[in-house]
């Protein structure tokens, strides 16, 4: 009997894969029969638009479809426009290809690029206002690291610095600061989330970067949880600095997104808006110090602990700053951006452990809880109208 | 920094987005990124099959107009500037000419801007449609086949019995038709399909220029013919291309020759579709207008004459110095989408 199964099992696996194949190849030979009633769908995503001269477009454009796409004509500004592509008009499946246009645009305006494909589709892009991209040069890399210095480590840092006042608190202030970090962490993790869905949608279609951005930011969470559950079962319990490195590091994606942001803001010209966006992030982000401060009152942290935390949350922010103004991906950001919205929830469930897992008088939901929570959501909701939104 | 245009704008620059401003960061928006062709092939094999376009490397200062040419071989515009067509010419027993011309029906992919293809519906396999050259009096007999995949008709412009319109008698795929009527008035008319929706049965080619000649003749000049017309290729009701003669920027790259102090007449006709009005201006000269070509005494002299849909006139013209003399539509988005070309005026 057991000699028998043993046969069977990899002969019924081996029959299953035949078939699938055969299945397969039969589809793709012969066609699924609804050829003729389906055209081809195109699509064309625009990865990234560079102004590096007057005078001169350049286009990064990616084939998220299914067929492949050949560019034959370009418009901009409704002027049929001469134009260079490379390495082939034809762009195939999730190929990319750069289209350089001599067009003479203009500075502070708004400008409407469309490609027409051989089959008369076309697809739009915009440039909303156009400046001169920056290029990489050593004064403008070191500018946007300033930026991110001031958007990222000084805020975080600031807020570490309110340490020593949360320190002189009583059980049950610690319990309300801790409360007060899970708000604020919660309204981070949905923030973070929402501007990854965005940026997914851009991203070329085939990639399906929406599934993707909610598969990785939940396996970002349940990874984060089993590895801390292990450790805790390991060493009977996560330190009190532990679980502030993991908020600074949930925190540091966030801010990655943020450095992202502004840095981007700036390689398109719109410095007002930079500024506006700078100041609203800091201000936001001495929050964020205070969140990672909160777990270290249960600890005895040295000042190392401290630096290294703000580094750690913070030092993203330049990061960031540098790849928004140099190179930008929107499937690679929202990638990175799921990512820190799974480490934000992660620290949520941690930081909520130690606040309604204790056994006190009052239970879980304590006044002092219940207060300090909506108070880190209404915080970080108002410093967030700060920022141009 | 979402412009007024895109979609989901209406915000000045006050309401700029974080996310937009991310888009921005990308270096802007792809607004609409994404694009679903919308039935736009009719034989899928074909399109793999198309001569290449090659798309050259630009040096210098580049500038406006389309990249690369049409594939040769195709519907000629040149060619079919001064192509008449008399039809098979024969004589009644009263007398009279009689005319008998064969149009059918075709679903056909055109190049209407190098490298770029339509779907058109087609009298003849081309469009424009053939352009129908008679005099005044003459008896016309067309027979007509639908060999396409929707109803058509022709309507012709002129004098004709109602039964000959066009309109009632729906000419179903496989039928056929024939219209027979004198040519009447003398001018300079035009022939659509009247199928309705109309304005996808004209946009998508079915038309043509129909010149009627005053009993005498039109005196000796040197004669084009200039249909006005665009294509929507992404079908979003809305022209991506503009031209005379539907291959955009064609006389630019292909002249039309003329002769200092000899007589040119053009029989313009307008069929654009989607856009209310259309004009022809012609640089450094002013021509005579005949408004429809229905009258030996010009109406106007000017450099700039406006037609509205299914409007046309008949210029005359003497180009008095020799090199390129610019024409086009003075609709500066028309013209910059493929309606503008040259005369190629040489010394006489």
């Amino acid at each position: 009997m057991s000699d028998r199964r043993s046969i069977r099992g990899p002969a019924v696996g081996f029959v299953l894969i035949v078939g699938l194949v055969g299945l397969l190849a039969f589809l793709l030979a012969r066609g699924v029969g609804l050829e003729r009633a389906a055209p081809p769908i195109e699509e064309l995503t625009f990865d990234r638009i560079e102004l590096p001269e007057p005078g001169r477009i350049v286009l990064h454009v990616m084939n998220g479809g299914i067929d492949p796409v050949t560019i034959h004509q370009a418009i901009v500004d409704d002027a049929v426009w001469a134009f260079t592509i490379e390495p082939d008009p034809t762009v195939g499946r999730l190929r990319r290809a750069r289209v350089e246009i001599p067009y003479p645009w203009v500075e502070g305006e708004a400008h409407e690029i469309v490609l027409v494909s051989q089959t008369g589709v076309t697809f739009d892009a915009a440039i909303e206002v156009a400046a001169e991209t920056p290029q990489a040069t050593a004064g403008w890399f070191l500018r946007l690291g300033f930026l991110g210095l001031y958007v990222g480590v000084v805020p975080v840092a600031l807020g570490l610095a309110t340490y020593p006042f949360l320190s002189r608190l009583g059980p049950r202030g610690i319990d309300f600061v801790l409360a007060l970090t899970v708000g604020l962490l919660v309204f981070l993790a949905i923030d973070t989330m929402a501007e990854s869905l965005e940026l997914a949608g851009e991203a070329a279609g085939a990639l399906h970067a929406v599934e993707l951005v909610w598969i990785v930011a939940l396996a970002t969470t349940v990874g984060l949880v089993a590895f801390t559950a292990r450790r805790r079962a390991r060493r009977g319990s996560i330190s009190p600095e532990a679980l502030a490195g993991f908020i600074a590091l949930g925190i540091g994606i966030h801010n990655l997104g943020e450095g992202l942001a502004i840095g981007s803001a700036l390689a398109v010209g719109a410095v007002g808006l930079g500024t506006f966006l700078v100041v609203g992030f800091t201000l936001h982000n001495v929050t964020e110090g205070i969140g990672i401060a909160a777990p270290l009152l249960r600890g005895n942290p040295r000042p190392v602990h401290f630096v290294g935390l703000a580094l750690l949350a913070g030092g993203p922010a330049i990061l960031g700053a540098w790849i928004g103004g140099f190179v930008f991906n929107p499937f690679w950001a929202s990638v990175f951006l799921a990512v820190g919205a799974g480490a934000i929830l992660q620290v949520v469930w941690e930081v909520g452990r130690l606040v309604v897992l204790r056994d006190v008088p009052g239970g879980a939901w304590r006044g002092e809880v219940l207060a300090g929570g909506a108070l880190g959501l209404a915080l970080m909701y108002a410093t967030a109208l700060l920022v141009p939104a | 920094m979402e412009s007024p245009r895109s979609e989901n704008g209406g915000e000045g620059p006050a309401g700029i987005s974080r996310r937009a401003l991310l888009k921005g960061g990308a270096l802007a928006a792809a607004a609409g990124g994404v694009a679903v062709l919308g039935g736009a092939t009719l034989s899928t094999g074909q399109s793999r099959l198309r001569p290449r376009v090659e798309v050259p490397h630009l040096h210098g200062a580049g500038g406006g107009g389309p990249v690369a040419d049409i594939t040769p071989g195709g519907f000629d515009p040149t060619a079919f500037a001064s192509e008449f067509d008399p039809g098979r010419v024969s004589t009644l027993p009263d007398g009279r000419t009689l005319r008998e011309y064969d149009f059918v029906a075709q679903d056909r992919e055109i190049e209407v801007a190098p490298g770029v293809w339509f779907p058109a519906w087609t009298y003849n396999g081309r469009v424009p449609g053939p352009t129908i050259r008679c005099t005044e009096g003459d008896r016309l007999r067309v027979r007509f086949a639908n060999a396409g995949s929707h109803a058509h008709t022709i309507h012709f412009h002129g004098f004709h019995p109602a039964n000959m319109d066009g309109v009632f008698e729906q000419v179903e795929p496989g039928g056929s038709f024939v219209y027979e009527f004198d040519a009447d008035p003398f001018g300079l008319h035009l022939y659509h399909c009247h199928t309705t929706p109309l304005r996808r049965h004209i946009h998508k080619g079915l038309y043509g220029a129909f010149i009627v000649d005053p009993p005498g003749g039109r005196t000796p000049a040197r004669e084009y013919v200039l249909v006005m017309n665009g294509f929507d290729t992404n079908f979003d009701n809305g022209n991506e291309f503009y031209s005379v003669n539907t291959v955009a920027f064609h006389y630019m790259r292909h002249p039309l020759p003329a002769v200092v102090g000899e007589r040119v007449r053009l029989y313009v006709v307008n069929v654009l579709e989607f856009d209310l009005l259309n004009s022809l201006h012609v640089h450094a000269n002013f021509f005579d207008v005949y408004r429809t070509g229905t009258r030996l005494e010009p109406d106007e002299f000017t450099d700039t004459v406006m037609f509205c849909q299914g409007e046309r006139h008949v210029l005359e013209l003497e180009f008095r110095h020799p090199g390129r003399i610019m024409f086009h539509a003075h609709q500066s988005e028309f013209a910059e989408l493929g309606w503008m070309g040259f005369f190629d005026v040489r010394p006489a």
